[in-house]
């Protein structure tokens, strides 16, 4: 296990020095001229020639990415500079919101989607099982936005059983009163999607040989579908969530920006239209190692779930 | 020996797309859809788009011209006007300048109250705008699906095909891309990218070719050590003939059937990036641009664009995913009814 843990650990150097070296180039290939951007519209030569001197944009690019690899290492990530915040308070004080969106959204997806995919794929190749079949299809066609958009003039504009928009300092008060609608919207959306592939999943093992000994053997169909059918399904349910979950540190941008929740993924997005690179540029890495994580954890659960799991 | 050849795969798959109701219906939608992009490309439908043909936000026909005309002002006074010709200092010119004005011809635009589907804030046709939209948006799907296909083909064919160090090299860039989640990595490129369909496009291909690549990759480390393959390389058929005249052909299935899953994705994504201010330019339209306007026409109470975006989009993404079923379930019979 220790053995297996150190591997692994290990082998995320060279695709984290790749996450690094992608962004770097992404920005210095054409990103253009920081200084400039920095200098803004009204700058000298002399200031943008100052501005490049401090930032060393006129060392080699080894040297550059020498300073870029160590402020990653010593997760000194500089300041945005559009608000000379720094990138790591940035991130602290973002993530709350984030969280409290996207977490509700994860589990309560989850935990819908598979009792709906287990009864529809009980009842497969019914009616019912074909008009939800038909009814998903339909829901997948429409646009993420135009739920957002018509869930919000409906349920909160013209009914009032929600705020429209806001936020607040008080955790609390964000759960049970602002969070509430984006949670409902983006669970309702995801429930489709999720819904036919966990279907797929139940389907796979509904067929199988031993669902049929257990059927045989007389066991009710209650513990042949939560003992047996559940818990073969579990793995690729598990990928599939924690395939994800990274996600939920990104924020869903749609729903940040929609209802203005200060969350990571708006602020990402005010870089992204400020050209704000130390911020895009740690959100990416910082990202890249969290997915990394992500999916160790996600492999050692694998071996909990099943234990015939080997891990290599 | 019989003189019959046997059935092609592709001759078979469409003989089995045929007896596919729902597949065939499909096609019918999505060929539609492809005309009317081509006849919107051309300039034979929708070409006036940006033409203000009716009042600000008038309705649908059906729904009636719901504004009132005119708000009653003050009534103008019945009283003769004074002449002020003796004090006006520009009176001696205002003949020359009435004929200097008669020279240009002008006519004023008749703004319609009502349009079969109503206008938008300018008093635009909303029809005309959603197949316009449907054009760029349709465009920068397949387009998009298009080159991250190519991108996912060529290179998973090279490392599933050689394996090695070619092979290492290109899972490391995978598993560096598959790192980044897919909406920053769309964002981190949107960034120094710009704007427009060119650029959209770009990155959504950049972005989005990890999928395929994966999948080609697999059929090829299937395929290349088939005896087929084997007996081409005794033959004297080089590494890259083999790879692409004998093993892409026999994994071309997997290729088709993702670039169609692969440009509905992006037509969606399409549609978030256009709302959230990183998709196509602000002279153009598509269903992204025109849902991103509807969001504040819905609150007061002008619902039509929404629904003409939205009404388009659904019937051509149903179309588009049932087709895909199809197809899948056509070229690959051993999967039908699995999902």
């Amino acid at each position: 296990m220790a053995a297996y843990l150190i591997r692994r650990l290990w082998q995320m150097v060279p695709t984290l020095f790749g996450v690094v070296l992608l962004v770097f180039l992404l920005f210095k290939a054409w990103g253009g001229d920081p200084a400039e951007i920095l200098g803004g519209l009204n700058a000298t030569p002399a200031q943008i020639d100052a501005i490049r001197g401090q930032l060393g944009l006129n060392r080699p690019w080894w040297v550059q990415f020498g300073i870029f690899l160590q402020q990653i290492v010593t997760f000194d990530w500089g300041r945005s500079w559009a608000t000379n915040e720094s990138v790591a308070n940035l991130f602290a004080t973002r993530l709350p919101a984030t969280l409290t969106v996207m977490l509700p959204i994860l589990v309560l997806d989850a935990l819908l989607a598979i009792p709906i995919a287990l009864g529809v794929a009980y009842v497969r190749g019914s009616l019912t099982d074909r008009a939800i079949m038909v009814a998903t299809t339909a829901a997948l066609s429409i646009s993420f936005l135009v739920y957002v958009i018509v869930g919000q003039y409906l349920l909160a504009f013209r009914l009032g059983w929600f705020p429209v928009q806001g936020w607040s300092d008080s955790v609390w008060t964000n759960l049970t009163r602002y969070a509430p609608l984006p949670v409902l919207l983006a669970v309702l959306v995801g429930l489709a999607p999720q819904t036919r592939l966990y279907r797929t999943f139940f389907l796979d093992e509904i067929g199988q040989d031993y669902v049929r000994t257990a059927r045989a053997k007389g066991l009710p169909e209650r513990s042949v579908l939560f003992g047996h059918v559940l818990r073969n399904a579990l793995i690729p349910i598990l990928t599939n969530v924690a395939v994800a979950l990274p996600g939920i540190f990104v924020g869903s941008f749609l729903i940040e920006v929609f209802f203005s929740i200060p969350g990571l993924g708006r602020e990402i997005l005010l870089a992204v239209n400020r050209s704000d690179y130390p911020v895009i540029q740690a959100f990416a890495v910082y990202i890249a190692a969290i997915t990394m994580a992500v999916n160790l954890a996600t492999d050692l659960l694998y071996k909990w779930v099943d234990p015939r799991v080997v891990l290599r | 020996m019989s003189g019959a050849r046997s059935e092609g795969v592709w001759r078979a798959a469409w003989r089995r797309l045929r007896h596919d109701r729902v597949g065939i219906v499909s096609l019918g939608v999505v060929g539609v859809f492809l005309l009317l992009v081509a006849a919107s490309a051309a300039g034979l439908v929708a070409r006036d788009w940006q033409a203000e043909l009716a009042v600000p936000s008038a309705p649908p026909a059906f729904v009636g011209a719901a504004l009132p005309a005119a708000l009653p002002g003050a009534a103008a006074p019945d009283a003769p006007r004074a002449d002020l010709s003796a004090v006006d200092p520009l009176a001696p010119r205002y003949r020359e300048w009435d004929e200097a004005a008669k020279r240009y011809a002008t006519s004023d635009a008749v703004r319609r109250d009502s349009l079969p589907f109503g206008a938008d804030r300018l008093g635009r046709d909303v029809l005309a705008k959603a197949v316009r939209g449907a054009q760029v948006s349709i465009f920068v799907g397949v387009a998009a699906a298009l080159l991250a296909t190519l991108i996912g083909t060529a290179l998973g064919a090279l490392g599933g095909f050689f394996g090695g160090a070619v092979d290492d090299v290109l899972e490391w860039i995978y598993n560096v891309f598959t790192a980044i989640p897919g909406i920053l990595l769309i964002f981190a490129f949107a960034a120094v990218v710009g704007r427009g369909v060119g650029p959209v496009v770009a990155i959504l291909g950049l972005a989005g070719w990890t999928g395929i690549y994966r999948l080609v990759r697999a059929e090829f480390i299937k395929h290349a050590s088939r005896d087929y393959v084997r007996a081409a390389e005794a033959i004297g058929a080089g590494p890259l003939a083999r790879a692409f005249r004998h093993v892409l052909p026999n994994a071309s299935h997997v290729v088709l059937v993702q670039l169609s899953i692969h440009v509905v994705g992006f037509i969606k994504a399409e549609v978030i990036l256009s709302y959230l201010g990183l998709g196509v330019g602000i002279d153009q339209v598509s269903w992204g641009t025109m849902l991103a306007e509807a969001q504040s026409e819905l609150i007061l109470g002008h619902w039509w664009q929404l629904a003409a975006a939205t009404a388009f989009m659904a019937v051509f993404v149903t179309a588009f995913s049932l087709l895909t079923d199809a197809l899948r379930d056509a070229l690959d019979p051993k999967l039908r009814g699995v999902s």
